[in-house]
């Protein structure tokens, strides 16, 4: 019985209790290993590092709840990719010369109607054809990177706005803009989750799918607007990130995908969909940026930390898995 | 029969887990050529004592006999090798493989490099299905077969051991009435061959038709062991449940109201074809027929999930377009499904999230749910249908049957149904409770609901009932008052012995 009502909290807080793992152990390491003396832990490397989880971080939202729902979406990479293109490329659009510094928010706006958009396409085709939304967006990866490489071959996109780069560069209570938005992504989800219908049936959906159409739930739409959902968010992490780099290349935004997959499903999100949580993606996701900035702080390399973070992967759903397993045994008496 | 060596003993058992013990001090013994009823409601640790058998648990005390030989169980596949056969009532079948594929499963006969030796498996296959007297062969698809027919392949696989005991969990469960006759016949030949069969079943008939003894559970307490000549279906609930057990015909006492529901020359293809009946609100229309009979196929047309293909469907005088099942629930039908956790339950939800499902649209206060009226909605039917959980926060999958149904039965009864279509409400529920489920089902007709049971159980269909459609492959054959019903002329009526009668 004790076992049985502590594995929600295990569950849940196990993601958060890897997060201090990590911190102590970079921290320790670091003392010994750093060529750089500066303490691990130091405020303004904390404060970076949730800056550059943000761009992972926000579409991590929203994989969350596609993979909740039950699906899953690769082209996100490619939608972030794109999305970008557009940003940087309507600023210099002839007619919107007149706008000066009010281009900005044209832009913006411009990028993530093409993510709501390039969203929408997947969650129709996921709806109308009943094809599977791994397959679905398995395609539009390829046919999204496509249309980026087919507006400016293999050239990056460029345009720096320094308007734009100091608002993205800015830092308020002294989070950056970047983790600010993706503080705030996090927050809305999270209700939209928790507290909304529709997060409610998305569940439902996920867990079982027959059931819920038994309960008059319509479930193609639901799918359609969470698909419509991650295209925004890939393309606000777009905005988020372009706004301070000002050029993109046409690779950019390649595998990631999978990093947002590894933080959803390290954050204890079923594959299988019906389970998951937003506060656990989040934990996720400050996982993989704590190591591959841990590691790095102690000298390994790219090549090292990728290693690294896939066994981890393994490591931690082996032991979800086992944990999960005794959790069972006990609930059959 | 005391004088010979039992072909399986359990002796003392005692399971205990974290808080609960399961099984506590549980001895019986199984004689060769008996077979031997085990029964108990849900939760009174018949599975559990199944899983000390297999080896799925281990016993804090206690010893398994096989023959003369004191056992320990590793896992089902050593317990097989001991003679220790399972059936069990979920089939684990691989659909894409043959017949013989699956029976031999891990078992495969080789030849040199790891090759399959498939003359020797099909000859092998065939000899075992030969002795079953089956009608299909070992290169058959398994997922080309009936559900009855993938059960005799379970049992083809129990054979190819010298088996000393035979388990059969539930085995009836998704059997009609002419595959139980096979099954029976199979049961026999094993008996007649000197194997103990443990038979795990809630059916009263099938206990006293075919067992020779019945040993009860309760709490995971041994209630005992009786000849089943020598008691009754009294005798043997009360044992199980500690009370009696009330299933004669409860009175109509109450009078009828208009028709809510009535559907004329209604078809779905080969499905079922120009099928009429109406229902009044106070009214409880049974539907009794062979599994196949087409009976949950116009559930699922009432209810939007399959389009009909003629007919018309009336509410309340008005004729209606069904085409979704968010239609019917909007026009105040609603379907208890027959699986209840395939199609009735999100299982990982909790209790008071799966009875608001279908209305939690209505149930906001801006853009957020508004959870306090959801648990006032489920407080209320808690209370009102007994539900026995912990709290709402309790997940629907760990709730025992009974309950798990009465949430299915409350999510539609909070949003007042003008029909409640209930597919077998009692599937897989124990004793105790369903009784309470048919009381519940005659109290919603008098409080003036109009409610279509569908039922593969006589005695429950005839409880419930105030009128029975009797269906036979498709067609009604008869519609029967409470008064003209016997258990003879509805047997006739669903086998396709009368001539189609008119309809009411």
């Amino acid at each position: 019985m004790q076992a049985g009502k502590m594995t929600p909290f295990i569950k849940t807080g196990a993601i958060w209790a890897f997060v201090v793992l990590e911190l102590i152990f970079f921290s320790v390491a670091g003392e010994f290993l750093s060529l750089s003396d500066k303490a691990f832990m130091d405020l303004d490397n904390m404060l970076l590092l949730l800056k550059q989880s943000a761009p992972i971080g926000i579409i991590a939202m929203g994989m969350t709840i596609i993979m909740i729902n039950g699906n899953i979406d690769l082209s996100v990479g490619a939608i972030f990719a794109l999305a970008a293109v557009i940003l940087l490329d309507s600023m210099s659009w002839a007619i919107f010369a007149g706008l000066g510094d009010w281009v900005i928010p044209v832009s913006w706006a411009l990028a993530l109607l093409t993510g709501v958009v390039l969203g929408a396409v997947n969650g129709l085709i996921v709806w109308k054809t009943g094809v599977d939304a791994f397959i679905v967006t398995l395609g539009s990866m390829l046919g999204f990177r496509g249309l980026v490489f087919m507006y400016n071959g293999e050239n990056p996109t460029s345009e720096l706005n320094w308007t734009l780069v100091d608002f993205a560069e800015a830092q308020f209570l002294g989070l950056h803009t970047a983790t600010w938005f993706l503080a705030a992504v996090t927050l809305v989800i999270w209700y939209v989750m928790t507290k909304t219908v529709h997060g409610r049936n998305a569940y439902a959906i996920g867990n079982n799918r027959e059931a819920a159409v038994n309960a008059g739930i319509r479930v193609g739409p639901h799918m359609m607007i969470n698909f419509m959902i991650i295209g925004f968010l890939a393309a606000l992490s777009a905005v988020v990130f372009y706004s301070e780099s000002g050029s993109v290349n046409p690779n950019d935004g390649q595998l990631y995908e999978l990093w947002v997959i590894t933080a959803v499903v390290l954050g204890g999100t079923k594959l299988t969909g019906g389970a998951g949580s937003i506060v656990g993606t989040l934990g996720g996701v400050l996982a993989i940026q704590l190591l591959r900035k841990g590691l790095g702080h102690i000298g390994a390399d790219t090549e090292t930390v990728n290693l690294v973070i896939g066994l981890i992967l393994i490591a931690v759903l082996f032991l979800d898995r086992q944990l999960n397993l005794k959790g069972k045994e006990e609930l059959k008496t | 029969m005391t004088d010979q060596t039992p072909a399986l003993r359990l002796e003392g058992i005692v399971k205990a887990f974290p808080g609960v013990r399961a099984l506590d001090n549980v001895s019986f013994a199984v004689m060769p050529g008996e077979v031997h009823a085990l029964m108990g409601e849900n939760g009174a640790g018949k599975s559990t004592l199944m899983k000390v058998l297999g080896g799925i648990h281990q016993p804090n005390e206690g010893q398994i006999i096989v023959g003369e030989v004191p056992t320990v169980m590793t896992s089902p596949l050593q317990a097989k090798s001991k003679g220790i056969v399972f059936i069990h009532q979920e089939l684990s079948l691989a659909e894409e493989l043959s017949v013989a594929e699956n029976i031999y499963l891990g078992e495969l006969p080789l030849k040199s490099f790891g090759r399959v030796d498939w003359a020797k498996l099909y000859a092998q296959t065939n000899a075992i299905l030969e002795k079953l007297k089956v009608g299909f062969n070992a290169k058959t698809r398994v997922g080309d077969l009936s559900i009855a027919n993938q059960q005799m392949v379970e049992i083809a696989r129990a054979l190819t051991v010298e088996a000393k005991a035979v388990i059969f969990d539930e085995p009836t469960a998704s059997l009609t009435d002419a595959e139980k006759v096979v099954l029976f016949d199979v049961i026999a030949d094993l008996k007649s061959q000197g194997v103990g069969i443990i038979y795990i079943s809630h059916r009263m008939e099938e206990i006293f038709k075919i067992t020779d003894r019945i040993s009860v559970l309760r709490d995971g307490q041994y209630q005992g062991t009786v000849v089943t000549a020598e008691t009754d279906e009294e005798g043997v609930t009360q044992m199980m449940i500690g009370r009696k057990l009330d299933l004669s015909r409860a009175a109509v006492t109450h009078e009828l109201g208009d028709i809510a529901l009535e559907v004329r020359d209604l078809s779905c293809g080969k499905l079922f074809e120009n099928v009429s009946f109406q229902v009044r609100r106070g009214e409880v229309l049974g539907f009794y027929g062979l599994v196949g009979a087409g009976r949950t196929e116009i559930a699922e047309t009432l209810f939007g999930l399959r389009n009909p293909s003629g007919g018309t469907i009336h509410l309340d005088g008005n004729e209606i377009r069904i085409n979704s099942p968010a239609d019917a629930i909007a026009m105040g039908i609603s379907l208890v499904p027959e699986d209840r956790k395939g199609q009735g339950l999100v299982l990982g939800m909790n209790c008071r999230d799966n009875m608001t499902l279908p209305q939690v649209s209505d149930l906001t206060a801006g853009p957020f749910v508004a959870e306090g009226a959801e648990i006032a909605i489920f407080d209320q039917y808690r209370d009102k249908l007994d539900i026995r959980t912990p709290g709402w926060k309790q997940t629907v999958g760990n709730l025992s049957g009974g309950n798990q149904q009465k949430i299915v039965i409350g999510k539609w009864l909070s949003m007042h149904p003008n029909v409640l279509i209930v597919d077998e409400p009692t599937r897989g529920i124990d004793v105790g409770s369903k009784s309470e489920i048919h009381n519940l089902i005659r109290e919603l007709a008098a409080q003036g609901y109009a409610v279509i049971v569908i039922s593969s159980e006589m005695p429950e269909v005839l409880h419930v009932s105030d009128r029975i459609v009797a269906m036979y492959s498709g067609k009604v054959m008869r519609t029967f008052t409470s008064e003209e019903v016997t258990e003879d002329n509805l047997i006739q009526a669903i086998s396709g012995i009368t001539p189609a009668n008119k309809v009411a």
